[in-house]
Order: structure tokens, then C-alpha cells, then sequence
């Protein structure tokens, strides 16, 4: 069953822009990405859009659809109203480049930030060896397809650009937690201390855990529950718990 | 002035703070209204000193009572230890911990950071502040004692606890009692405690905080149960301010002769 639908795009650059308006043709079991594809063969032939997989894997199509971050091949067109007008605009939280395409190289530069996994020193290549329970921590954080919808709604940074500087952001704070608590990093023993650096060098306390993150992950990874908090947690044993500062010290007297 | 946030020069332009076509402010908007609604109840009671023991049941706004001026209670936690210069509510000398609990606690952050603070109101709607600093400094920064917070709200579940077996005596003292007050203590305790155990601190404290859980198999399986009722934190956040209030005026409509509690044997 097809239907005409209407839709506002935005269409601009850094200099400027606005919402364009398009009526488009919808069929059957479509999603938002095929009607902006239908746009571009159709009556925009110029408008610019990031896409790759069409399988919410690539974690390329991120955009806002009514006000909302969302991937656009896995936004069904079934979820709107046939006489809804469907908003569709670039992530918000980042410089726009030109229509639909926004420039998330603070993603990158943040992630140069977070120190790489380390290899225990008596392990070579290929002798990894890990219990399940150990690993299964980690292993649901890296679900995770950098499509940055976490990035762009995190409104430390979206509503704060001065922020940007001091905070990783949810993405990358979920990194720390994901080496931090991998059972074979020996960032510790290397002098990393992942917990100090959460806190002191990406940003953890801005986070106040209102959990948008969570609810915008198309994987859906609890990014609060599992990993920011714990992270949290983690930072308050090292710094403000009074049994484990009073446990610290009596191990370390009895040494 | 700069534009901030979506405003800024880099972003689109789009002059509205959001593009949300849902009703957004709902959520923000009840959880407000529900938290307000026990704020004054509560205040209401703790400051009231009166109504809160009808034997042989107290209210747990009162327990444990630790000062002079609480009215007898017969095996109950009623300690004295603060002396008769205490002239106010004995209330409030125990609820700072379980408030402070709920304060701290990072579902009521989230709760109150959006309804009260609309930081953010609602996931992609722009917040009003120009500037935002986080839990990085003073007064934000003492969230992290929360964990302080859960050691006490343990300690006050344990004598919660104990009040809700009393229940279990007549007005007498005497066992092998149970009215409806009983029944009412009794589901307040149950999620008095799952939600004390689903906090996140909880969660950590048991098992979370380790790397290996393979060499912790009884921790690993706390930590597993801690995170099953963790994941149902805020309903049980809920349900037990629910639950709290609904056995302080329980115990309040006894005490004050507003009925006669129904006895089951």
C-alpha cells in the first residue's frame, strides 16, 4: 500500500540553511532512509547523506528524525502517522558539512585519547585465553557501531559546545569501562590507572546519568547502568570511600 | 551574546530548541508531580511528632527512634540515645539517611535532574542553563557519597525489618498476631529491601568492582542477582516511596482513630 507523504529535510551548510519541504511517495515496509534515497533519484538530486549498510551495522545513517537521534535505516516508516509530517534533520551536537552529513571528527579525536588495550607482558599473541563470565562485560560494550547518536544527544555536549574539550563523552567513557574491566588488560601494571583518567582527563563527572544515552542506542547497550555508573562507582572507591581508603591502608602497612 | 549549544555557529541552523513532535514533557511533568506529592506528605509527617506508634506497629518515618520525647514502643527500636534536649520531631533525626539515600541515588538523580532541573528535560531538548559543570564540582561532586548513604539505608532496612516482625505480636506483646498493619509493614519491608539492593553502590559493592569474576564465583553470582533487580531500579524506586508512605499513614490513620486495624488472628 503506498501512500504520498510529506517530509522537511533540511537543506544547507555551515553558512546556512533551512527546512525544505517535499511530498514523496511511501511504499509498504520502507524505512526513512529508502525515501530519502527516493528524494535524491527523484527531486534532490544533490541532497547529501552518509549512508553504507542499510542494516544498522555501519552506524553510518545517523540523523534526527522528529527531534529525535536515530539511525535512518532503522527508523520503519510504519511508526509514523500517514498524515504526519516527517522532520528529518542533521545530528545537532556536531558542525553540519552540508545537508544531511555532519563533521563527527570529535568522535575520532576523542577516541585518540583513551590509552589502547595492554597486552599482559607473559602473553604473546594468540595465548589469550579468558572465562566467559570474565570477558562478558566488555564484550557487550563492544556491540557498539560508532554511530554516535549517544555522542549527539549527550547534552553535556549538545547543548554545551565549551564542554567538548574536558569530556569524552558517553561513547568513550564506555571504552575506559570496557578496558578497565577487561580481564587481561595490564593497563595498571603499565602505570595506566584507567579510573584516575576517567575522572581527571575525560570528563566522567559531567556525566549526570539522565540516561539519554541509553535510550537513543540502536545496539542497546545499557551505556548508564553497565558502564558509566560502574565507572562512577569505581572512580568513588579510588577517591571517597571510607572502608576502602581504611582497607588501603592497613594492606599496605601489613606489606 | 554567542549562540550555545544547538545554536551554535558550526551547527545547523535550526532556530527551534528541538523538533520533538511527542508529548516529551509528560514524563518530566508526573515525575515532578509524584515526587512533590511525597515531598509534602513527608514533610508533613515528619515535622507532625504525633500518630506514628498504634501497637503494635510504627511508622517507618520513626524508626528507630532515638530520641527522649518518642512515645514508648514495646521491644521496638526505641533507643533514646539523643536525650531529652531533643525538643522536635524524633523524625527527623533518623530520615536524613534514607532521604539522603534517595538523594544521592542515581535513578532520583536522573528523576530530578530532569523534572526539576530540566538538565536536560527531555533527551534531545535543549536545556536552559548557559553553563553546565556536571557533578565535576561543589554542591554536584557529593553525589559520590552514596555509597556512604547505602551503608546506612542497610542498617535502617535491617531495623525496618525488625519493626515489620513485631508485627507479628499483638498489642500485648504477645505472638501469633497479624492484622492488615502487618501485611502492610510486611510488603513495605520487601521492597524496602529490593530496592536498597538493586542500587547501583550495591551492585558494585558485591561484585562489580572485580575483574576477574571467575575467581570469585559467589560474588560473581551477587553481583548477577544484585544486577537482575538492578535493572528494575527505578520501578522499585517507586514502589517503595509508594510502599513508605502508604505504611506511615497506615499507621497514622490507626493511631489517630480513624478505624480499628482489621485482625486476621
Amino acid at each position: 500500500m503506498s501512500y504520498q507523504a510529506h517530509f522537511k529535510v533540511w537543506r544547507g551548510d555551515a553558512v546556512g540553511g533551512g527546512l525544505a519541504d517535499f511530498e514523496i511517495a511511501v511504499n509498504e515496509g520502507e524505512v526513512v532512509l529508502d525515501i530519502i534515497h527516493r528524494l535524491q533519484a527523484t527531486q534532490a538530486p544533490d541532497l547529501a547523506v552518509r549512508w553504507n549498510c542499510k542494516a544498522g551495522k555501519c552506524g553510518s545513517c545517523s540523523a534526527e528524525i522528529n527531534g529525535r537521534p536515530r539511525l535512518l535505516c532503522m527508523t520503519r516508516m510504519s511508526v509514523f502517522g500517514q498524515d504526519e509530517t516527517v522532520t528529518v534533520t542533521p545530528l545537532r551536537a556536531f558542525p553540519v558539512v552540508r545537508d544531511l552529513v555532519t563533521d563527527v571528527s570529535f568522535n575520532y579525536a576523542k577516541a585518540r585519547e583513551v590509552p589502547a588495550f595492554v597486552p599482559p607482558a607473559d602473553l604473546k599473541a594468540g595465548e589469550y585465553r579468558m572465562r566467559q563470565e570474565d570477558v562478558g562485560r566488555s564484550q557487550e560494550f563492544r556491540k557498539c557501531i560508532e554511530c554516535f547518536l549517544c555522542q549527539d544527544t549527550c547534552h553535556v555536549v549538545r547543548d554545551h559546545e565549551e564542554n567538548k574539550a574536558a569530556f569524552a563523552g558517553p561513547r568513550f567513557l564506555m571504552r575506559v569501562a570496557e578496558l578497565d574491566m577487561h580481564p587481561l588488560d595490564a593497563a595498571d601494571e603499565m602505570g595506566v590507572d584507567r579510573k584516575r583518567s576517567a575522572q581527571e582527563e575525560h570528563g566522567l563527572g559531567y556525566c549526570n546519568i539522565t540516561k539519554c544515552c541509553t535510550e537513543v542506542c540502536p545496539e542497546h547497550i545499557k551505556i548508564t547502568d553497565n558502564a558509566l555508573i560502574p565507572l562512577k562507582e569505581r572512580a568513588v572507591d579510588r577517591k571517597y570511600d571510607p572502608l576502602v581508603w581504611l582497607g588501603n591502608k592497613i594492606r599496605r602497612r601489613g606489606e | 551574546m554567542t549562540a550555545r549549544g544547538v545554536h551554535h555557529a558550526s551547527r545547523a541552523a535550526i532556530p527551534a530548541r528541538h523538533l520533538r513532535t511527542d508529548r516529551w514533557w509528560l514524563v518530566p511533568a508526573g515525575t515532578a508531580a509524584g515526587l512533590l506529592v511525597f515531598v509534602v506528605y513527608s514533610t508533613w509527617r515528619a515535622f507532625a511528632g504525633d500518630d506514628y506508634y498504634a501497637a503494635p506497629y510504627v511508622s517507618p518515618f520513626y524508626s528507630p527512634c532515638v530520641a527522649e520525647n518518642c512515645v514508648p514502643m514495646k521491644g521496638g527500636a526505641d533507643w533514646e540515645i539523643f536525650g531529652a534536649w531533643w525538643g522536635l520531631s524524633p523524625a527527623l533525626l533518623i530520615l536524613i539517611f534514607p532521604l539522603g539515600f534517595r538523594l544521592t541515588c542515581y535513578y532520583y538523580r536522573k528523576a530530578y535532574y530532569r523534572s526539576f532541573w530540566a538538565s536536560p528535560p527531555a533527551c534531545a531538548v535543549a536545556e536552559p542553563h548557559k553553563k553546565y559543570g556536571g557533578e565535576t564540582r561543589f554542591p554536584l561532586i557529593l553525589q559520590n557519597v552514596h555509597r556512604y548513604f547505602f551503608y546506612f539505608a542497610v542498617i535502617v532496612a535491617l531495623i525496618l525489618t525488625y519493626d515489620t516482625a513485631l508485627g507479628f505480636r499483638d498489642e500485648r506483646g504477645e505472638w501469633g498476631h497479624m492484622g492488615l498493619g502487618t501485611l502492610v509493614l510486611l510488603a513495605n519491608i520487601v521492597l524496602i529491601w529490593a530496592y536498597t539492593l538493586s542500587c547501583h553502590s550495591c551492585r558494585h559493592i558485591v561484585g562489580g568492582r572485580l575483574k576477574h569474576f571467575s575467581k570469585h564465583p559467589v560474588r560473581y553470582r551477587l553481583w548477577s542477582w544484585a544486577g537482575k533487580l538492578n535493572s528494575r531500579h527505578a520501578l522499585l524506586a517507586w514502589a517503595s516511596l509508594v510502599s513508605v508512605m502508604a505504611a506511615d499513614l497506615y499507621v497514622y490513620l490507626v493511631a489517630s482513630g480513624v478505624f480499628d486495624d482489621p485482625r486476621f488472628f
